[in-house]
């Protein structure tokens, strides 16, 4: 692979950029590479029903060691029945100022660490968070969530040169300057942003929205034309079509 | 031809803190890489605190001539002292910026904070205003320092990502503020410059960076031209696979051009109609009265007065 080291950040505004995350997450098993997925919104099983129409199987994934997950729904449940002195990754949610995510960070870590061992070796490690806005609903200041993201970055991707893939909302509420603090905060430290909006003109049956994909922080310095591209796409059952814009079969 | 270089922070003052502020369309790490080379080449030593890039990213593009003269402090690996072992510089954050001022090696030095923003997020703000003042505070008195131990402070801040009481705190302390915008993919630098007993000047400059981070000045913006069509995408003909016809035969078209339109209004349709000619069809009438029908000779507008 070619692309290896990089913060890769999805960003969605009025409308859902979760498709992303399952692209991203059965592209990367398939790959053979080591997945961590930090599920925070969704369940393990909706997950593995949507890999299994992208054609993986998280299950298997999991048994075989290539893939772990923190299901942030039900261990979330787990921080408030044990001992307070065993770390727990989603330990923030239990203290009454919410600190830093040095403990998710540490689980992180753990679960991607590579090892030496005499199995088959995976490809480069890989982080997914989805998604890191919840982080703020539950109390985690922005800055704690950039720190976080800050260190996965120094270690996924500069140490182990692996990749990191994160989803974030843009509200475009004004008034939310907790989430555009995360928002920006991410974007300056991405290499590529995919940027899922929905259309202006609202919904449509055919086009479900547009994609905007920014390369950050390029190698070389160059032009900001050469930087940037606009698709629209439609989400189908098993994939995902991309056209230009206003290139859509069903309106040409 | 190149323009005469602006009076930017690297030239004219002797000494100075200069903040460039970026955006996350227009980012300014390019450009304080730029302006961190020229310092290199002019014979200083450069210190970058390194918060938010790794050492190798930050010295990439640079060649050994820059590197050697470069000195980078890493706040990146682990600057809140979370891994085990401890690869985190002593003292955390605070500490790495005070142990700036007390460089060993004499000489005009310069120093970039990569970035400020950072620095902002974990340190109070009136603790780093006062360690950035103690760092530049040749600023105040140029005459007790010799020239060759001034110090030229750089720092990259983040626009979006601070309230404008902070943002106003840092400007204050700036001497040259660079604002980094631009247009039609061209960057351009706002540059404020406030020197003591002098009004501050405003200045806009138009600029590339090169591969290898040589800055390049534009003497004029970017021309208003057409949109040059994406090299990278293939122009697409939306007329190809159509279900029905756009195109026109010469025999269609000459068809189309020659016919009149029916309500189009022309002297010879004005003519046909006031005064039919030899050979135009005339309508005829035929009527057959029942036995009911009331025939009425008179012409029902006699009694109209006109």
């Amino acid at each position: 692979m070619s692309v290896q080291g990089k913060l890769t950040l999805l960003c969605d505004a009025k409308t859902d950029g979760s498709f992303l995350v399952h692209h991203f997450l059965s592209f990367y098993l398939k790959a053979n590479c080591k997945v961590c997925l930090v599920a925070l919104i969704q369940s393990f099983s909706h997950y593995n029903i949507v890999g299994q129409k992208l054609g993986v199987s998280l299950t298997a994934a999991r048994e075989r060691g290539q893939l772990v997950v923190l299901e942030g729904l039900k261990s979330g449940v787990d921080v408030f029945f044990r001992p307070r002195e065993e770390p727990h990754p989603l330990q923030f949610l239990r203290e009454a100022n919410a600190g830093d995510l040095q403990p998710l960070y540490a689980f992180v870590r753990d679960a991607l660490q590579p090892v030496d061992s005499g199995e088959a070796a995976w490809r480069c490690p890989v982080l997914l968070v989805d998604d890191l806005s919840v982080l703020l609903s539950l109390g985690v200041g922005p800055v704690a969530v950039l720190d976080f993201v800050h260190y996965c970055r120094a270690t996924v991707c500069q140490e182990w040169k692996g990749n990191v893939v994160c989803l974030v909302h843009d509200s475009g509420d004004t008034e939310d300057e907790e989430s555009d603090v995360l928002l920006n905060g991410l974007s300056h430290q991405s290499h590529l942003i995919l940027r899922a909006e929905g259309l202006a003109t609202g919904f449509c049956k055919d086009v479900h929205g547009q994609l905007r994909i920014l390369w950050r922080r390029p190698l070389q310095p160059t032009t900001h034309r050469d930087r940037s591209l606009t698709y629209q796409y439609k989400i189908q059952d098993k994939s995902v079509s991309f056209f230009a814009k206003g290139m859509s079969p069903a309106v040409l | 031809q190149r323009s005469p270089p602006p009076p930017a922070p690297t030239q004219g003052s002797p000494c100075g803190s200069a903040s460039a502020k970026d955006s996350v369309e227009w980012e300014g790490r390019s450009l304080l890489k730029a302006l961190v080379k020229k310092s290199a080449l002019r014979g200083e030593q450069v210190h970058v605190l390194g918060c938010e890039v790794s050492e190798e990213e930050f010295r990439e593009g640079f060649d050994s001539n820059i590197n050697s003269r470069l000195v980078y402090h890493d706040l990146f690996r682990d600057p809140l002292s979370w891994s085990k072992p401890g690869k985190a510089l002593p003292g955390g954050p605070l500490e790495a910026l005070r142990a700036l001022d007390k460089r060993t090696v004499s000489g005009p030095a310069t120093i970039a904070l990569d970035s400020l923003s950072w620095l902002l997020h974990h340190l109070p703000c009136p603790t780093l205003c006062q360690t950035l003042h103690a760092l530049s505070r040749q600023d105040s008195c140029p005459g007790d320092t010799p020239p060759g131990e001034q110090v030229r402070v750089l720092g990259l801040l983040h626009e979006e990502l601070h309230g404008p009481g902070p943002l106003g705190a840092l400007s204050s302390l700036a001497q040259t503020e660079v604002t980094l915008s631009g247009m039609m993919g061209q960057a351009s630098a706002q540059i404020l410059c406030r020197r003591p007993r002098q009004r501050p000047t405003h200045q806009t400059q138009w600029f590339s960076i090169l591969p290898d981070f040589s800055l390049e000045l534009q003497a004029e913006p970017p021309l208003e031209s057409q949109p040059r069509s994406d090299p990278h995408t293939p122009s697409v003909d939306p007329t190809t696979h159509l279900t029905f016809n756009l195109h026109l035969s010469k025999k269609e078209r000459e068809a189309k051009d020659s016919l009149t339109l029916p309500f189009q209004f022309s002297s010879e349709k004005q003519q046909a109609l006031l005064r039919p000619g030899l050979g135009q069809a005339t309508s005829h009438i035929f009527y057959e009265p029942d036995a009911y029908d009331d025939l009425d000779q008179e012409d029902p507008d006699d009694d109209l007065d006109v």
